[in-house]
């Protein structure tokens, strides 16, 4: 249990996908102007990181891996090299299904997330999170708490720039850096902040 | 189309249409890989190969596609470029490969490839499809390598791994600036360089949401 605590602090604080890996960068940038779209755009983030990552390790563990096919008589076939072919088809499967389902039982949360959810097949985080997944060898029980996690620190990030933008319109910033240059600087204030968790050790 | 456009489209995307810089594309790896030049050299030819290319194999069979299913197909022929590119640096040059790590995957979630593959390869022919698609990539790896510049020499005092300026710990004079190979400063240097850009080409600057009234002489005093 203790482990899984510290997993998904590091995945939230320490090793925050949009602020320590640059990941899902550009809706990070392009939805972050009103805080009601940040919140939407988060949930959806979150949902569909825990739904991927799991769904990604079991493909990768049992399928892919080298050896993982001995079960279906084949054990010398390494076929990791289709990997990202694979979790690129299960995401964009998985946000597909997650559209019709919730068009179908929960349209309130539909029409709330509506725009959005095409946009998480193209954001850079999730695939990111199954990547990376993949290279730090989770288990099927650390890979639900990774992708939880992850999704929340990104959710987390994104709310607090749209809160940040929502004030720095009424500011006056220098002409050039008006818009996207002045989000950046912004972006990288708070990753700074962000590094202050790096230090900890759990 | 006329050939008169297509130094227009290979040009266009360096400064006045930068894909970063203006059109808010590819940012999420531009800032991971460019701790130093070597890495990003690398990034930015496999940018502008996987662009080029899905561009071009894109344009040749966008008639084909139906409209309906058109984003699947796109991704198909992206990421199975992105896994022959990975393939190859993992042949060729397995110590960067490593250094790039899973980055080299998030090219297929790169918007520049995908953006230009629906905005541009969907309505053009093949061969102005495939300069679109190099010009992206270039415009890209302008940025990129001008921000790995001034984080390899100014964090580690060296270019392409060779030292410039003998660091403090190596018995020379200059002090690295550790804040400079952390993620902060690629958020820093790039802020910083779309105000550059936007100085020099007044038209990208965007309209301000809300303007300041100037102060009344009444309330001033």
């Amino acid at each position: 249990m203790e482990h899984y605590i510290s997993l998904i602090l590091k995945a939230v604080f320490v090793e925050n996908m949009a602020l320590a890996f640059f990941l899902g960068m550009c809706t990070f940038l392009a939805i972050s102007k009103k805080i009601e779209a940040a919140v939407g755009l988060g949930i959806a983030v979150i949902v569909v990181l825990t739904l991927t990552v799991p769904a990604n390790n079991l493909i990768y563990n049992n399928l892919l891996r080298e050896g993982a096919l001995d079960w279906a008589g084949y054990p010398n076939v390494d076929l990791s090299f289709l990997g990202l072919l694979t979790y690129i088809g299960v995401i964009a499967a998985i946000v597909q299904i997650m559209e019709m389902v919730l068009d179908k039982y929960i349209p309130a949360l539909y029409s709330a997330l509506g725009v959005f959810l095409p946009l998480i097949t193209v954001n850079c985080a999730i695939m990111g999170a199954s990547l990376f997944m993949v290279e730090r060898d989770y288990t099927f029980g650390e890979s639900v708490v990774y992708g939880f996690g992850a999704g929340l620190g990104w959710a987390l990030a994104i709310v607090a720039l749209a809160g940040i933008r929502e004030k720095l319109k009424y500011s006056d910033v220098p002409e050039g850096l008006r818009g996207l240059g002045i989000t950046f600087i912004t972006v990288g204030l708070m990753s700074l902040g962000f590094m202050s968790f790096s230090g900890i050790s759990l | 189309m006329a050939d008169t456009n297509a130094k227009q489209v290979l040009f266009g995307p360096i400064f006045s249409n930068n894909p970063i810089a203006l059109q808010i594309l590819g940012i999420c790896s531009a800032l991971a890989v460019t701790t130093s030049l070597n890495v990003t050299i690398v990034m930015c030819i496999s940018v502008i190969a996987v662009t080029a290319f899905s561009n071009l194999a894109v344009s040749l069979v966008r008639t084909q596609i139906p409209n309906s299913i058109r984003i699947i197909v796109q991704m198909t022929i992206i990421a199975s470029l992105v896994i022959v590119v990975d393939q190859v640096l993992k042949a060729y040059a397995y110590e960067i490969s490593k250094q790039l790590s899973v980055f080299v995957g998030l090219i297929i979630t790169n918007c520049i490839v995908m953006g230009r593959a629906e905005g541009f390869a969907m309505k053009n022919g093949p061969a102005l499809s495939f300069l679109d698609g190099i010009g992206n990539g270039l415009g890209y790896s302008v940025m990129l390598l001008f921000i790995a510049f001034f984080r390899e020499l100014l964090g580690a005092g060296s270019l392409f791994g060779v030292t410039l300026l003998p660091t403090v710990n190596e018995g020379g004079w200059y002090i690295p600036n550790g804040l400079l190979l952390l993620p902060p400063s690629a958020f820093f240097i790039i802020g910083l360089a779309i105000w550059g850009l936007r100085a020099w080409k007044p038209e990208q600057v965007e309209e301000p949401d809300y303007k300041l009234s100037r102060h009344k002489a009444k309330e001033a005093f």
